[in-house]
């Protein structure tokens, strides 16, 4: 009898070149996304050694940490400079590099550009059942439509280019099991928060998860990619979808996905990946969706979460030592005391975009709230960040980009923006802003800059009303908005 | 990447413990596009301090470092290695090195080499007057007044800098299978190559 597999063994047995004695294996990588920061270097070593990149035709590089969002042509079509002589640098060497070693570059004005991790689906570059890597960890974006997808360092994305292939330790499996329905006002942002909470953002290490139960088969391919986005939060490198008839459906007619019979003969293939009846997984987590609020974050580790609802924890009700001193520590930080109610935080800035939530449903379910509404006073900044070229020309078409901007948004161009400080959106140090990104480390929106992560409903309604919020309030208020 | 048999030269004797890569290399050179330059970055913050090591023209140019213990811990910055390669140091010698600045430092073609501490004293002592040399086949390390002192390596790491055989270059010596690979998966999932965009 065969061994029943999961999901994540049948792709990696799929990719193994070679096995090595130790346990080792030489695992090939059918996709490659490239971007601006952590290549230059990867490619210079290729230029040094005298080597040529192997498949270009599974490389797609696209430039994003960097960009500034503002306009980036102006009247005539002439490039506007980057103000940051070092981002210009960084651009221009992909730019370079690129067309050097034949590789297809989605350029910084062209329509299509985007986050990488919105782009690669977008594009139909990503696909299930692929082995998919960049230089950025939240590579794990990917693994919403069941590509076996993570974050790798420089030499890493050199070997890639070089060779194809990746020398990798097979990881351990864990199943991540939510099942229920979720209530109205709860979204996926608030299920990969809570995943956080309870796991930790150390409790994924050396683990691939896979999200598995009714809550991630109901959930759309969009808040999918949010979840996965976010698996790299939790500590694990890699978090898989299996691919179902929503991902055929979502890729099916992209621009580099397969066609006519191609596409035939690929569905056939994915749809044998799912993880057999009777497969052990090393680790099974399981929350009940009935438990899953809407969350935002307290301090500064996406594992400090806990519902909008409720209050700043006490440092001393951790039982671990070293995280009741962490606790207070990111509780000075954030300026915030023990007791207080979330409800009450008032918040300068506001985030909507970055690879967890800029796309198209995050941008309609942030505008159904606002619209007819405005910022409040207390807002000195409010930002919209299309994850794509292509987002941002959906969004004007439905009319959306009216709504934020009535409302008091900025509407910007796409890119990694204010989700981490290497470009000029920033949060001012001792400012608040609530956020639809990934990450509230210490000074990640800029030196001193204090994050709460949110879901885009929840960013939208701390705009509304210039401090964190309950969405149900103000869905409850507005007919038509309770699912 | 150059091939590493002997190294016959002068040596910093430098001896800090527990210098982590931000000590090696400030963060804020990590924007930089190229893996070279990065020396001019090394050791930045000592380097104000009035007669360190890495300036004095008696050490100009020295291959060798020799560090104090847990040399290379904090931050995983490739980058450390780096600005220490562009410094033109091919060997680090210490008491301990962290994993992985050690593995850092091997992919870019730099040996680290682990002796006791009272080993490592000695060489701070020669290396003030007079060269150090590392003999990498032999694995020892010799004065010109007798000192002798072995060390271990890991034997696939020997090899590699021995025949300067990078990670990609041993990849590429075993192309064979990856164009099996290849030509497999073309059979197989013919599909799998992305639409070509006009």
């Amino acid at each position: 009898m065969v061994k029943p597999r999961t999901l994540y063994e049948k792709i990696w047995d799929a990719h193994v070149v070679e096995r090595r004695p130790d346990g080792t294996c030489l695992i090939y990588i059918d996709r490659h996304l490239v971007h601006e920061v952590t290549s230059p270097q990867a490619f210079e070593g290729l230029r040094l050694a005298g080597r040529k990149v192997r498949r270009p035709d599974l490389t797609l590089a696209v430039p994003d940490h960097n960009l500034p969002t503002t306009p980036r042509r102006d009247a005539d079509g002439h490039r506007i400079p980057i103000a940051d002589p070092e981002s210009a640098q960084q651009l221009a060497a992909l730019e370079r590099n690129a067309p050097e070693f034949g590789v297809r570059l989605i350029g910084d004005a062209d329509r299509e550009q985007g986050i990488v991790h919105v782009v690669g689906p977008e594009q139909g570059f990503t696909l299930p059942g692929t082995t998919l890597v960049c230089g950025d960890s939240h590579t794990s974006s990917h693994g919403a439509l069941g590509a076996l997808a993570f974050g790798i360092g420089t030499s890493e994305v050199e070997h890639v280019l070089a060779t194809q292939t990746l020398l990798l330790k097979q990881s351990k499996t864990m199943a991540v099991v939510v099942d229920g329905e979720l209530a109205p006002g709860v979204t996926a942002k608030d299920v990969a928060l809570a995943i956080c909470g309870t796991i930790g953002t150390a409790g994924g290490t050396g683990y691939v998860m896979e999200y598995r139960g009714s809550v991630f088969r109901d959930m759309s391919i969009e808040g999918r990619l949010t979840v996965a986005n976010m698996s790299i939060e939790a500590g694990a490198r890699s978090g898989l979808f299996a691919p179902d008839e929503k991902t055929f459906a979502y890729i099916q007619g992209r621009p580099m996905a397969p066609r006519g019979a191609d596409f035939e003969a690929a569905v056939a293939w994915w749809k044998a990946l799912v993880t057999d009846e009777g497969s052990v997984f090393d680790k099974t987590v399981v929350i009940d969706a009935a438990d899953i609020v809407p969350t935002v974050t307290w301090g500064t580790s996406p594992e400090d979460v806990v519902a909008v609802t409720g209050v700043v924890p006490d440092p001393q009700s951790f039982a671990d030592p070293s995280k009741q001193a962490a606790a207070q520590k990111s509780l000075d930080y954030m300026g915030l005391t023990a007791g207080q109610k979330m409800a009450d935080v008032a918040i300068e800035h506001i985030f909507i975009g970055s690879c967890t939530n800029s796309r198209i449903e995050d941008l309609r379910a942030a505008a159904a709230l606002l619209k007819g509404r405005h910022i409040a006073s207390g807002i000195k900044h409010a930002m919209v960040v299309p994850g794509s070229g292509l987002v941002k020309e959906m969004a004007e078409s439905e009319g959306l980009d009216r709504i934020f901007l009535d409302a008091g948004f900025e509407w910007r161009e796409p890119g990694c923006s204010a989700c981490l400080g290497m470009n000029p959106d920033k949060v001012p140090a001792g400012e608040r802003c609530a956020s639809t990104s990934n990450r509230n480390f210490m000074g990640r929106q800029g030196p001193g800059s204090r994050t709460h992560l949110v879901s885009p409903e929840m960013a939208a309604a701390a705009a509304i009303t210039g401090r964190l919020t309950d969405v149900r309030e103000l869905l409850n208020n507005k007919e038509g908005l309770v699912a | 990447m150059d091939k590493l048999t002997t190294v016959e030269g002068g040596a910093y004797p430098f001896g800090m413990k527990n210098v982590d890569t931000d000590i090696v290399i400030p963060a804020h050179w990590l924007k930089t596009i190229s893996r070279n330059g990065l020396g001019r970055g090394a050791f930045e913050v000592l380097r104000k301090e009035p007669g360190n090591v890495f300036d004095d023209p008696a050490y100009a140019g020295s291959p060798i470092l020799i560090a104090g213990d847990n040399f290379g811990c904090g931050s995983s910055r490739e980058h450390a290695a780096w600005a220490l390669g562009d410094l033109g140091i091919k060997v680090v010698i210490a008491p301990s090195f962290s994993d992985i600045f050690s593995g850092n430092a091997f992919k870019n073609g730099i040996l680290t080499v682990v002796l006791p501490q009272d080993a490592v004293d000695r060489l701070l002592e020669v290396a003030k007057t007079d060269p150090i040399h590392v003999d990498l086949e032999a694995q020892t390390v010799t004065t010109q007044f007798q000192d002798r002192f072995s060390f271990e390596i890991d034997p696939f790491r020997k090899h590699c800098l021995l025949g300067g055989l990078d990670e990609i270059g041993l990849t590429l010596d075993d192309v064979d299978v990856i164009d099996s690979y290849e030509a497999k998966v073309a059979q197989d999932r013919p599909w799998i190559v992305p639409a070509a965009v006009a």
